[in-house]
C-alpha cells in the first residue's frame, strides 16, 4: 500500500445523529455510491485527509523511481534496459496523475512538493530499502508492484471522483510492472546456481518490507474507521495483506524459491496461509526516517528539484516573453 | 523566485472519428510544452491520435448547486426517447 497510516484528524467516527445536516447529506451520497466531485461540498476533514492520502501516494510514485533508476545503466541487456526505463517513466506518470487529483482539492503542486522535501509529507516505507542486485528489480516489480495493485484495485471504486479515475488509469498500467518483474525472477530462477541465489536473496530481503507496505493491523484505528466510512479505504490492511500472501506464495513456489518465513503454512480450515509475526519496530523506524535509504532518497529528490529550478524559471520567462510579443503584434496590427 | 507553471486540461482523440475526451491535467509553461508533456503523460500506449490542451483557467463549468435547475427539466420529457412510442409487432422497419 502506497498510503500508510493516513491521519484523518478525527478522534472518533460520528453517527448520523451527531452530524450536521450538510454532513448527513454528504454521507448519504457516499453510502449511495455517488462520487464526490471537486466542486461539491465536502467536510473539511474529508478534504484534508484526501490531500494527505493522495499526496502520500503521489510522492511514493516519484520517490519509487529512485531505487529502480539505480539499475538503468547496469541492466543486463538492451531489452531489459528499455523495459525498465518504460516502467520508471510510468511511475513518473502515475505521480503526475495523482498530483493532479490532489490539486483538484485546492492545493498547489509546489506546496505538495515542498511538504515532501520538508519531511512533513510521507511516502511509502518500501522505497527506503536499497536495490543491491539486479534481481531486486525483479523482486520490486513482482512484490512491490503486486502489493500496490492489491491496494489500488479497490481504490478504483473510492468515493472521490478524480482519485478513482487516476487509480483506474494507474491500474491499467501497473499490471505490466508486475509481470515484467516476475519475468526477471523467472529468468534468474531458471539461470545458473549463482543467478538463482541472487533471486532468492532478493526475495529474502523484499518479502517482509512488502508485507509492511499494507501498514500495521488497523482493526482498532479510528482513522481507518473514518476513512472506511468515507469510502476512501475499502478493505482493511490485514485483509489486503492476507490476499497478497495467498496470491504470492504459489508464485514463489513456481519459481522454486523459498519464502523467508518459517511459520508460513497453508491453513485448510481458514482457506488462507498463516504467516509469521511482522517486525513492526522496523516499520516504525523506517517511517521515522531511520530506514537504510531515507536520507539518501530525500537528498536526491531535493537536489533534482533544486537543480531543475532554473529550467522551470527559464521556460516560464520564455513563455511570458512570447505571449507579450504576440499581444504587442496584435495591438500594432 | 518560484513560479509554478500554469495548469492545462488535456483532451485526447483516441481513434479517427471519435471526439476528444478529457484525459487529465498537467502543468506546462505554454501550449506547445503542454502538448509535448501530454504526449508523454497521457499517450505512452498509443492512446491517441490528436491532443487538445486548454488552460484550466479558461474553462467555465456549471456548479453543483445548479444541477437541478439545469438538468431536472429533462426528466419529465420522456417523449424525447423513441421507446416512449410502442410500435405494433406487425409494423416493420420503424
Amino acid at each position: 500500500m502506497y498510503a500508510q497510516m493516513v491521519d484523518t484528524g478525527v478522534r472518533q467516527v460520528r453517527g448520523a445523529a451527531e452530524m450536521t445536516a450538510e454532513e448527513r447529506s454528504f454521507q448519504a451520497r457516499i453510502d449511495a455510491d455517488v462520487k464526490v466531485e471537486p466542486k461539491d461540498w465536502m467536510p473539511e476533514a474529508y478534504r484534508r485527509t484526501l490531500i494527505r492520502q493522495i499526496q502520500q501516494h503521489a510522492h511514493s510514485e516519484i520517490v519509487g523511481m529512485l531505487p529502480e533508476g539505480n539499475w538503468v545503466t547496469r541492466a543486463p541487456s538492451l531489452k531489459r534496459k528499455a523495459i525498465l526505463m518504460a516502467k520508471i517513466q510510468d511511475e513518473g506518470g502515475h505521480g503526475l496523475y495523482l498530483y493532479s487529483a490532489a490539486e483538484t482539492l485546492g492545493v498547489s503542486r509546489d506546496d505538495l512538493i515542498a511538504e515532501l522535501h520538508a519531511g512533513k509529507a510521507r511516502y511509502s516505507s518500501i522505497f527506503n530499502y536499497p536495490t543491491l542486485n539486479w534481481a531486486d528489480i525483479g523482486a520490486i516489480g513482482w512484490l512491490v508492484d503486486g502489493a500496490a495493485i492489491m491496494n489500488q484495485i479497490p481504490l478504483c471504486r473510492c468515493s472521490y471522483g478524480p482519485y478513482a479515475r487516476a487509480m483506474i488509469r494507474i491500474c491499467k498500467e501497473e499490471s505490466f510492472h508486475q509481470r515484467q518483474g516476475y519475468d526477471i525472477m523467472m529468468a534468474m530462477a531458471r539461470g545458473t546456481a549463482e543467478q538463482k541465489a541472487m533471486a532468492q536473496d532478493a526475495l529474502d530481503r523484499w518479502w517482509w518490507p512488502s508485507l509492511m507496505m499494507f501498514g500495521p493491523p488497523d482493526a482498532d484505528s479510528v482513522h481507518s474507521a473514518q476513512s472506511t466510512q468515507w469510502k476512501i479505504k475499502l478493505l482493511s490492511n490485514d485483509e489486503l495483506r492476507q490476499r497478497f500472501v495467498d496470491q504470492t506464495v504459489p508464485q514463489a513456489e513456481y519459481l522454486g524459491l523459498a519464502v523467508p518465513d518459517p511459520d508460513l503454512k497453508w491453513n485448510a480450515e481458514r482457506g488462507h496461509y498463516d504467516f509469521g509475526a511482522i517486525a513492526w519496530e522496523e516499520f516504525y523506524e523506517v517511517l521515522k526516517g531511520n530506514g537504510p535509504c531515507n536520507r539518501e532518497r530525500m537528498k536526491t529528490r531535493v537536489k533534482a528539484w533544486e537543480d531543475g529550478a532554473w529550467v522551470r524559471e527559464v521556460a516560464m520567462a520564455h513563455a511570458r516573453k512570447r505571449a507579450a510579443r504576440a499581444t504587442a503584434a496584435a495591438t500594432a496590427a | 523566485m518560484t513560479t509554478e507553471w500554469p495548469l492545462w486540461e488535456i483532451f485526447i482523440r483516441s481513434q479517427h472519428g471519435l471526439a476528444h475526451k478529457h484525459a487529465g491535467s498537467l502543468h506546462a509553461p505554454d501550449a506547445e510544452m503542454a502538448i509535448k508533456n501530454a504526449r508523454d503523460v497521457y499517450t505512452r500506449r498509443n492512446e491517441g491520435v490528436s491532443i487538445w490542451a486548454v488552460r484550466s483557467a479558461d474553462i467555465s463549468a456549471s456548479s453543483p448547486g445548479e444541477r437541478d435547475a439545469l438538468f431536472e427539466p429533462a426528466n419529465s420529457k420522456v417523449y424525447r426517447h423513441p421507446t416512449f412510442f410502442p410500435m405494433p409487432d406487425e409494423v416493420k422497419n420503424i
